[in-house]
């Protein structure tokens, strides 16, 4: 069958069962854009900047499983796609980013909205292409599916020339690939599960440090059934929450910076770590030196080069983790005895009830912390949240019930304020029965707002909950704990009238300072149907605590601040 | 710790970029190239390329881990036996008096690769190390310029 490209780009997605693309037009990619105006196999969001466009199609990712895609154009179009793209690029985010480029003829002349955009997404992505023949385009895009969603998953680009767009020429789409170059191994190596199992049956406190990796694996179930026989307390990466479910007693909770007192504690005491699929944060392991000291570590990871490349690894198994996991549950019934850890457990819980996660409630002033619990009481399972970068985020994994993964959406490795509007209206496409929740702050909501456009248009009723302090909170945070205090360019008393704001675009606001106003904004929002932002005035001066300064020691946190 | 000067034979397909793919991971990752040669590998889609590096073991161990996540990477050659082998061009004036040259040629596998009015061009193909010290002994016949190729080799 003979296609030009923008129909085979078409094609391709239909291939692939796409259900949603998000994305922005332009010179370069306006033959395929033409293709999206006939077609009707998927839904076509436009958004109002191309980073949203990436940040949308990445929240669909992380809330869906399945590979999010987005259109953008050249030059400009291009690179305000970068930082969505190094975003997904951190997080290990599945996704396919068309972009256009200038006819093969006049690349490399500096040509209008000309820009190398292979070069430049190079370091941001799994993997890209510049298509520079029609006929290799079915092969590209099939491989870009397949990278994007296999093994470590990431963004892949694909740069198409305008001309190649143009061009016809035969489209056979395989229904299989298999790559000369790329094949992820997924299967444990079952000598080395063996010694794994062996290793935790001698351990006297073991800890399941979980990351990731474990929601892109889909190994929440594995996880649990492997925790529950061993009886082995467990702790998540920011990235994992929602593995264990936060009603699991196994679980102590987030670990690193603003990690709790218990699971910190579980790694420095820890003899052996069970590592499924983290990546060894400087966030999460603070000081490198004193990080897990007494612990030989277990480090389950389908990408090799993320084991041993932060910290050596006594055991290493290169593997999909629900595969490994799954192996290693019929061994762990047999060989491990889930009493012999008893002791430890009642030590960390005892910990957990020393020092708890915990917040000063006043009824003076709204706590921010308050907010985000009260939201989980009245939510709970029914909600998806979402978050922006900053001190709201931090208290949103804190506080927030998580029961299941991919429950939580947020910008991990990457930290890109921004996010959360565009992310969350991707997770509402994505599941659009469940209550989406975006927990931003004053200083992040402003970095995409032109995205209550898109929302209002394409009738994603997201609900925005702003924390708002006005400070750049996080920073404003290291300010009065490291800089003496000196508030240099983090004070946001200068802001729109968020209300307004989201009024003008078609949206609902409401205006919150104390409990009851909270309870009935919240209501109205889940009633209204419609994008809406609730400003929540909260205390300016609180601080995410506890935490581990950076360079510090997980064991040696700070608790409480005291001026 | 440690740093360890390793040789790395990498097959990857011959495509486009797929050289800046490699120089690119090793400039964002902090890695060291001391010399790196490409060339395609005859009747294949691939390209070997020999890349000169140098680090302590963890990181030498990260740089074939990472060269191996590369897409286009077919294979990352790093243990084993390797011949090793470089090439230097070196113009010399023809003003200067060359005695002993053509014994010092012999000595690294030398040759005159090309001559005319005013200068000689000398070629010696050798282990990295010898040419260092021919680069060191040529000095004393004022070379006006000097080229090495960066190391090739083969794994036996």
């Amino acid at each position: 069958m003979e296609l030009s490209g923008s129909q085979m780009v078409i094609e391709a997605l239909r291939k692939e069962n796409v259900s949603v693309v998000f994305g922005y037009p332009g010179g370069a990619i306006m033959n395929v854009y033409d293709e999206v105006y006939k077609q009707n196999y998927f839904r076509h969001i436009l958004t109002r900047h191309e980073q949203a466009a990436i940040h949308a199609a990445d929240g669909y990712a992380r809330a869906s499983g399945e590979v999010g895609v987005a259109f953008v154009t050249s030059g400009p179009g291009f690179t305000n796609a970068v930082t969505g793209l190094a975003t997904a690029y951190m997080d290990s985010i599945p996704m396919v980013v068309i972009s256009g480029q200038v006819p093969i003829s006049m690349i490399g002349t500096d040509a209008f909205q000309e820009i190398d955009a292979v070069g430049i997404s190079r370091p941001c992505v799994k993997h890209n292409y510049l298509v520079k023949d029609v006929k290799d385009l079915p092969r590209i895009l099939k491989e870009a599916f397949y990278i994007a969603r296999s093994g470590r998953p990431g963004p892949v680009h694909v740069d198409i020339p305008k001309d190649v767009s143009a061009h016809m020429g035969e489209f056979d789409y395989p229904d299989e690939i298999k790559m000369q170059t790329y094949r992820p191994t997924y299967k444990g190596n079952p000598r080395q599960i063996k010694k794994a199992i062996e290793a935790i049956a001698n351990a006297k406190r073991p800890v399941l440090y979980i990351g990731g990796g474990a929601i892109n694996s889909n190994a929440s179930a594995e996880v649990r059934e492997f925790a529950r026989i061993a009886g082995i307390p467990a702790v998540e990466t920011l990235m994992a929450r929602g593995i264990m479910g936060d009603e699991n007693p196994l679980l102590l909770g987030m670990l690193g910076m603003h990690g709790c007192y218990s699971a910190n504690m579980a790694m420095s005491e820890a003899d052996l770590m069970i590592a499924f699929g983290p990546r060894f944060d400087d966030r999460v392991t603070g000081k490198l030196s004193e990080f897990a000291k007494h612990a030989k570590i277990i480090h389950v990871d389908i990408d090799p080069s993320s084991i041993g490349k932060i910290v050596p690894i006594d055991y290493p198994i290169v593997g999909d983790l629900k595969n490994v996991v799954d192996a290693m549950i019929p061994l762990a019934k047999e060989h491990i005895d889930e009493n012999k850890y008893k002791p430890w457990r009642d030590l960390l819980n005892r910990y957990d009830e020393i020092h708890p996660l915990k917040y000063e409630d006043s009824n003076e002033i709204l706590k921010p912390q308050w907010a985000i619990e009260r939201v989980g009481q009245l939510l709970g399972d029914k909600a998806i949240i979402c978050t922006d970068v900053g001190q709201h985020q931090m208290w949103a994994a804190q506080f927030y019930p998580f029961s299941y993964p991919r429950q939580w959406v947020t910008s991990g490795g990457l930290g890109t304020m921004g996010f959360g509007l565009p992310a969350a209206m991707g997770a509402q496409v994505a599941m659009p029965s469940k209550t989406i929740i975006n927990f931003t702050g004053d200083g992040s909501i402003l970095m995409n707002i032109q995205e209550l456009m898109t929302a209002v248009e394409s009738k994603i009723p997201v609900i925005n909950i702003i924390l708002n302090n006005q400070f750049l909170g996080m920073v404003r945070q290291w300010q009065t704990f490291f800089y003496d205090k000196r508030y240099s360019s983090t004070d946001l008393t200068v802001q729109p009238d968020f209300v307004k704001l989201v009024e003008s675009f078609g949206g609902r606001g409401f205006r919150v300072h104390t409990k009851e106003e909270f309870d009935i904004a919240l209501e109205e929002a889940l009633k209204s149907n419609t994008v809406c932002m609730i400003d929540v005035h909260v205390d300016r001066f609180e601080n995410v605590l506890p935490m581990v300064p950076s360079g510090g020691t997980l064991y040696n946190m700070m608790l409480e601040y005291k001026e | 710790m440690e740093q360890i000067r390793r040789v790395l034979s990498v097959i990857v397909l011959n495509e486009d970029g797929v050289l800046s793919r490699i120089s690119g991971l090793f400039a964002g990752r902090g890695y060291n190239i001391d010399s790196l040669t490409v060339a395609p590998i005859p009747k294949t889609n691939l390209s070997r390329l020999t890349i000169v590096t140098s680090g302590n073991t963890a990181v030498l161990e990260q740089i074939v881990k990472q060269l191996h996540k590369l897409i286009p990477t077919y294979k990352v050659i790093e243990s084993g036996t390797f011949v090793e082998k470089e090439l230097a061009l070196v113009k010399i004036p023809l003003n200067e008096d060359f005695n002993g040259l053509d014994a010092m040629l012999k000595a690294y596998n030398g040759t005159i690769a090309s001559s005319n009015e005013d200068f000689i061009v000398v070629m010696v193909a050798d282990d990295y190390e010898r040419i260092d010290n021919f680069l060191k002994a040529i000095k004393k016949y004022n070379p006006i310029d000097m080229v090495r190729s960066g190391s090739v080799a083969m794994d036996i």
